[in-house]
């Protein structure tokens, strides 16, 4: 098992080497000029050429990457080219936020998502089956800012109920308030993952339901209740295990979508307005720290896989 | 019916009795509400102690049949009366006491066990939710039953995916036996196993028959490896029974055309025996509507147009 655990670390390096010279690549071959954010009119061709002497943005491509490829493994990210503070500074005042609302919603979303998705599987074409399938079709085709939107317009601006932007009321310094303030985002964001992770469960519950070994419960006397609760959900719990391995990067990177419709101060928003202003540092921080997390998600979800699967143990 | 053929076997209670079983599965998506006729009209009926096999080519509706007897599908009509009482229109409630009466034992030896479970774990279910003592008692029980089927009590702890196909069946049968059942539904048991294996779990089941005093349905799809264990043999075709015949019987006077292309193809060593057979029955013969169920000979009923005999 442990050497299972080393051998997938190593071979996730390679893996983020690649990443990153994609990632980098791609912002290479996107259109736009950095320099010209820096361009004021007065500036004459000399002084524009000096700014990007000064930036690196004169050297062949391959020297920026790994000029700034080495800064990264220091934990340098460079500094924005909006603000010209250092990206690290820049994250790391993010995660708390896009932390709170990606953890708060990714736990509601199990939690809704588990029982709700396997009475569904279990219970397949019954009017409760029917209106949790029509809801996850919604969930999943609906634009998420479309749905913000909404909700917005309802409980922010018809009923007034709720504050439509941002994490804080200015001024106001309390739990409550901030919980009063997630709840719109937090609502937009579980809808989606639960109506995501029903299809896979309700999916994953009816075929192990149709399995021997649940035949073979029920006839020997074994209760819906117990099949459901001992056997099926240990086997639809896996896919679960990997859909979280994936969600890990979103609990810090953000939904940028719906981050930004909500003002939420997380790292969605920071990403699209880094996007707008093309300020490539801070665009490449977030997809490093992104992959980074993604493999490690990956990895934990594999580990994890072996502690709910015992085929696995032997195989490591 | 007289006794001629059988010998003690009439005197036998009947433990399982099947009248009229029909199972229909609706075609889903289907506007016309049209179903697939899996099981139509099937009647039979198993002696306590006796070995019913049930042969026919594949999705003829023997599994159906099976699992429509222990009651893990509705059944469309008919009655299946166990032990004198009909169980064929039970609520689950009511069913609980029968089920632990009749067991069963699936084909693939792979999907019928838990991957995730533990052996101990897997046998002492049935034992847990038909209270059979506490958890030492279990326990022991279990254990005591690993031995009966050739494993060892180290195994307890182990994962299915740690043995090979013989050694899960001989699970499945430890688990199917725990709770002191008298009818098990073997469905075809042995068609995932090595031939070498499955003369070794044929031994045991007739082991623990004799030992435990069971009843057997044994399903198979083919005749050779019923006839061993069987008492009597029913042959499946399309939904319906077409031949019910003590073994030995079947094999020297198949009736019904059916029969006769199964047996047939059981690969005969001198090549001289296979002439005189017929090939292989088609469709198009004598089956269907207006057929009756007659006795040709003692316990011997087909399935055949009156006017034909
Ligand atoms: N749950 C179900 N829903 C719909 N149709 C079914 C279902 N189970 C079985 N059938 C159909 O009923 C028919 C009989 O199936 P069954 O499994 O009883 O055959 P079988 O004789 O056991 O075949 P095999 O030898 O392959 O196991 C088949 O046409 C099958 O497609
Ligand atoms: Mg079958």
């Amino acid at each position: 098992m442990n050497n299972y655990i080393i051998r997938r670390i190593v071979q996730a390096i390679p893996l983020l080497f690649v990443i990153s010279i994609v990632s980098f690549s791609l912002i290479k071959l996107a259109p736009g000029d950095p320099v010209l954010s820096f361009v004021t009119p007065d500036m004459g061709a000399d002084d524009v050429a000096r700014i990007r002497q000064s930036m690196g943005l004169d050297q062949p491509a391959y020297v920026q990457y790994f000029a700034w490829f080495k800064n990264v493994l220091t934990g340098d990210l460079g500094y924005s080219l909006v603000s010209h503070r250092p990206v690290s500074t820049m994250i790391l005042e993010r995660i708390p936020a896009t932390f709170g609302l990606m953890g708060a919603s990714l736990l509601l979303s199990l939690l809704f998502a588990l029982p709700l998705s396997m009475l569904a599987g279990a219970k397949q074409n019954s009017i409760p089956d029917r209106i949790l399938s029509l809801l996850s079709y919604i969930g999943i085709s609906i634009p998420s800012f479309w749905f913000s939107m909404m909700l917005i317009y309802l409980f922010a601006v018809e009923f007034h109920w709720l504050p439509s932007m941002g994490m804080r009321t200015i001024g106001v310094d309390s739990i409550w308030d901030i919980l009063k303030h997630g709840i719109l985002p937090c609502t937009v964001l579980t809808f989606i993952n639960v109506s995501v992770y029903m299809r896979y469960i309700r999916s994953n519950t009816i075929s192990q339901l149709e399995e021997d070994y649940v035949q073979i419960q029920y006839a020997y006397g074994a209760s819906t209740g117990t099949v459901l609760l001992r056997h099926v959900f240990k086997n639809v719990i896996l896919p679960v295990v990997t859909i979280l391995g994936m969600s890990l990067p979103e609990l810090i990177a953000g939904a940028f979508i719906t981050e930004s419709v909500f003002s939420w101060p997380g790292m969605g928003s920071l990403g699209i307005t880094a996007v707008h202003g093309l300020d490539y540092p801070v665009i490449m921080g977030i997809t490093m720290i992104s992959s980074i997390l993604l493999v490690i998600g990956n990895l934990a979800a594999d580990i994890l896989y072996g502690a709910v699967d015992p085929r696995i143990k032997t195989t490591g | 019916m007289n006794g001629n053929i059988g010998e003690t076997a009439d005197n036998r209670e009947v433990l399982l009795n099947v009248r009229g079983l029909k199972k229909y599965f609706p075609i889903r998506g289907d506007q016309r509400k049209s179903v697939v006729k899996a099981v139509d009209d099937v009647s039979f009926h198993i002696r306590r102690g006796e070995t019913f096999g049930l042969v026919g080519e594949s999705g003829c509706g023997k599994s159906t049949t099976g699992r429509s007897i222990v009651r893990l599908h509705d059944v469309t009509e008919g009655s299946i009366e166990f032990g004198g009482v009909d169980v064929a229109r039970m609520s689950e409630r009511q069913l609980k006491p029968f089920r632990q009466r009749m067991q069963a034992i699936f084909q693939d030896p792979y999907s019928s066990l838990n991957p995730g479970m533990n052996v101990l774990q897997i046998i002492s279910e049935p034992m847990e939710i038909h209270r059979f003592g506490s958890r030492t008692e279990i326990r022991e029980r279990t254990l005591d039953f690993l031995e009966r089927v050739g494993l060892k009590a180290a195994h307890a702890e182990r994962y299915p995916h740690e043995f090979s196909g013989g050694q899960r069946q001989r699970i499945g049968i430890a688990r199917a036996l725990s709770v002191n059942p008298e009818f098990i539904l073997c469905d075809e048991p042995l068609s995932a196993l090595d031939v070498s294996v499955q003369a070794q779990v044929v031994n045991m089941l007739e082991d623990f028959q004799a030992e435990f005093g069971l009843t057997y349905l044994f399903i198979a799809h083919d005749l050779s490896m019923v006839r061993h264990i069987s008492d009597r043999i029913g042959v499946m075709y399309k939904g319906r029974l077409v031949e019910v015949a003590p073994s030995e019987e079947l094999y020297r006077n198949p009736a019904h055309p059916y029969t006769r292309a199964l047996l047939a193809a059981i690969p005969v060593p001198d090549p001289k025996v296979r002439q005189g057979m017929p090939p292989i029955y088609s469709e198009s013969e004598e089956c269907g509507e207006r057929e009756e169920w007659i006795e040709i000979a003692p316990e011997h009923f087909v399935s055949a147009r009156r006017d034909r005999i």
